[in-house]
């Protein structure tokens, strides 16, 4: 019998996953940190033309591109003289399971009905679970969606709990666990006894899956107002969601938009805290994920991550809670579009971002998701204070994450933090160094870092000659 | 007498999955003293049993899984929430916000 102790099982991680994903990754690996990425992407995702296709089959993506009009009066009234950018909203809802991640599941579940896998497991607290649950369902396989849903007094948070419910609608099987690292324990024993495919949400297909978003919006964007977009703000978890719609713009010639992150400031709350769990308001979108997986995106659940944020990222801007629960009022208030607070991180930032830009400069927010029981404001926001946390109208520079969630008073309140490009790209090589064990990196090495992180060999070996 | 569920009842089961003392290291200290837990809904796959029993489900996808019966017809209790002054406010006072902004640019 084999031995599933918690180390025996992590031990047989490469192997499990060999056979879950059925992708050789030690084909692209170079040496140490350096593997070649773009040969990876070729090799085992799918050309954009191919995406299309399989998308179409389950009626996947060709989402509205919407310009968010009233916003946009009131993104005026806050602007100087001549400023105040027109924004433009890809409404990801649209898709079949509510969200952007059918996308990615559409790809993922396609390889597995093509490699004759029975069934599919993904490991997901979010919308990408129902959008695995959902193309599963589209294309006949069974389907088992791994969550961390409660804490240890069995509270749940009622947007995964929400989440939990979409993909049961959609046959899925899910188990739910409580808070922990763990999970990705489970995950190898599920994958183990059931022999199905691993959906990742970090495989060359995933990230394929998202590509077309970003060349649709172009091509609407070009349609609509005669150019690419001048910025496309991106909500950043995972770091898929950036990487896969620039890769996107780019491949249709987009070269000059600005890729803008946005996430939703969580700081001082620990992802795999059993108290700090429910404190937090946002499941998704904040920078718990996006700015472990920007520094070191080689965590994910695959050997090499096809997510790899900073190689596509300009500017990374945050945002609070509070600003972004009340943008999503906006955008049901004005817009008469009822979305998914997380999904709205990114329109947050673009409002603030749109009165500092001129008047006749373009902003595409590039998603939204759907609404409900659960994961709403409202839903959301009475679970906050249930657990303690203070929800008041303010000042949103005084929102604390865990503790005091500030709704603005004015729309002029709505502000973003810059993170800094080079604080965040010099956290990716201090966590290169101390996973490498090394200083010394290669010429191959370096040049992999540079490309990774958007900068020049020297500017790398530089920054690594100042750490301590 | 404890509620009983019967052959092919849709109910939820309960297992520990890790000890607290088998968590990974490195899990942060409030983690690692509670067990890794695990929840999950099927149709029960014997004749009957009563809450807290060790019993069998089959899953909506047919798999079968061992686990302590906690509750008969498990059912959705997340809601839309309570109504939120905060929330409430925004749409007048944004809608005044424009109107205002619009007419000072005329």
């Amino acid at each position: 019998m084999k031995d599933n102790s918690y180390a025996s099982v992590m031990a047989r991680k490469n192997e499990i996953m060999k056979k879950a994903v059925g992708i050789d990754y030690s084909k692209y690996e170079i040496e140490g940190i350096a593997f070649d990425y773009e040969k990876m992407m070729d090799e085992v995702g799918y050309s954009l033309e191919e995406v299309i296709k399989i998308q179409s089959e389950t009626s996947v993506g060709n989402t509205p591109l919407v310009e968010l009009k009233q916003i946009n009066r009131l993104v005026k009234t806050i602007s100087p003289k001549s400023k105040g950018a027109r924004i433009f909203l890809k409404d990801e809802g649209a898709n079949p399971s509510g969200s952007f991640k059918d996308r990615r599941a559409a790809v993922s579940v396609y390889e597995a009905q093509k490699r004759g896998y029975k069934g599919v497991i993904a490991a997901t607290s979010g919308n990408y679970g129902a959008a695995v649950a959902s193309q599963a369902a589209k294309r006949g396989l069974k389907c088992i969606i791994v969550q961390e849903t409660f804490d240890s007094r069995g509270k749940g948070q009622p947007e995964i709990v929400e989440k939990a419910r979409a993909c049961e609608a959609y046959g899925a099987e899910v188990i739910q666990l409580s808070v922990g690292p763990e999970l990705f324990y489970y995950f190898l024993l599920l994958l183990e006894e059931t022999g199905y495919f691993n959906a990742s949400l970090y495989t060359p297909f995933g990230i394929a899956g998202v590509e077309t978003l970003g060349s649709e919006l172009n091509q609407q964007m070009i349609e609509k107002t005669g150019k690419s977009p001048d910025y496309v703000v991106v909500t950043n978890a995972g770091g898929g969601n950036l990487t896969g719609t620039t890769r996107g713009l780019q491949k249709t010639g987009a070269d000059d938009t600005k890729i803008i992150a946005a996430s939703v400031d969580l700081s001082g709350l620990h992802m795999a805290s059993d108290t700090d769990f429910n404190r937090k308001s946002f499941t998704t979108g904040h920078t718990g994920f996006g700015i472990p997986f920007a520094t070191f995106p080689d965590r994910s659940d695959v050997p090499r991550n096809a997510a790899r944020a900073l190689r596509y990222m300009d500017r990374y801007l945050i945002v609070t809670q509070g600003e972004t629960f009340y943008v999503t009022e906006l955008l049901s208030q004005l817009e008469g579009m009822q979305r998914g607070p997380a999904g709205n991180t990114s329109l947050c930032a673009a409002i603030s971002l749109a009165k500092e830009l001129d008047e006749n400069e373009t902003i595409v927010v590039q998603e939204t998701e759907y609404t409900g029981a659960g994961k709403c404001p409202s839903a959301q926001l009475t679970f906050a204070r249930e657990n303690g946390i203070v929800v008041r109208t303010g000042d949103p520079k005084e929102n604390n994450p865990g503790s005091e969630i500030v709704l603005p008073e004015s729309p002029e309140q709505l502000h973003y933090t810059e993170m800094e490009m080079e604080k965040i790209k010099t956290s990716y090589i201090k966590q290169a160094v101390k996973k490498y064990g090394k200083k010394d990196f290669s010429e191959t090495e370096l040049a992999f870092m540079a490309k990774d992180l958007k900068l020049a060999k020297e500017t790398v070996q530089e920054i690594i000659a100042l750490l301590n | 007498m404890s509620e009983k569920a019967y052959k092919g009842q849709w109910v939820k089961i309960h297992n520990i999955i890790l000890e607290p003392s088998q968590r990974a290291p490195g899990v942060p200290e409030d983690t690692q003293k509670c067990p890794l837990e695990m929840w999950l809904n099927g149709f029960l796959d014997q004749d009957e049993a009563s809450l807290g029993e060790q019993v069998a489900i089959k899953t909506v996808i047919g798999r079968t899984v061992k686990g302590k019966l906690t509750e008969i017809e498990p059912k959705y209790d997340h809601s839309f929430g309570k109504p939120i002054m905060e929330l409430l406010t925004i749409g007048p006072k944004v809608r005044a916000f424009i109107e205002k902004g619009d007419s000072n640019e005329r």
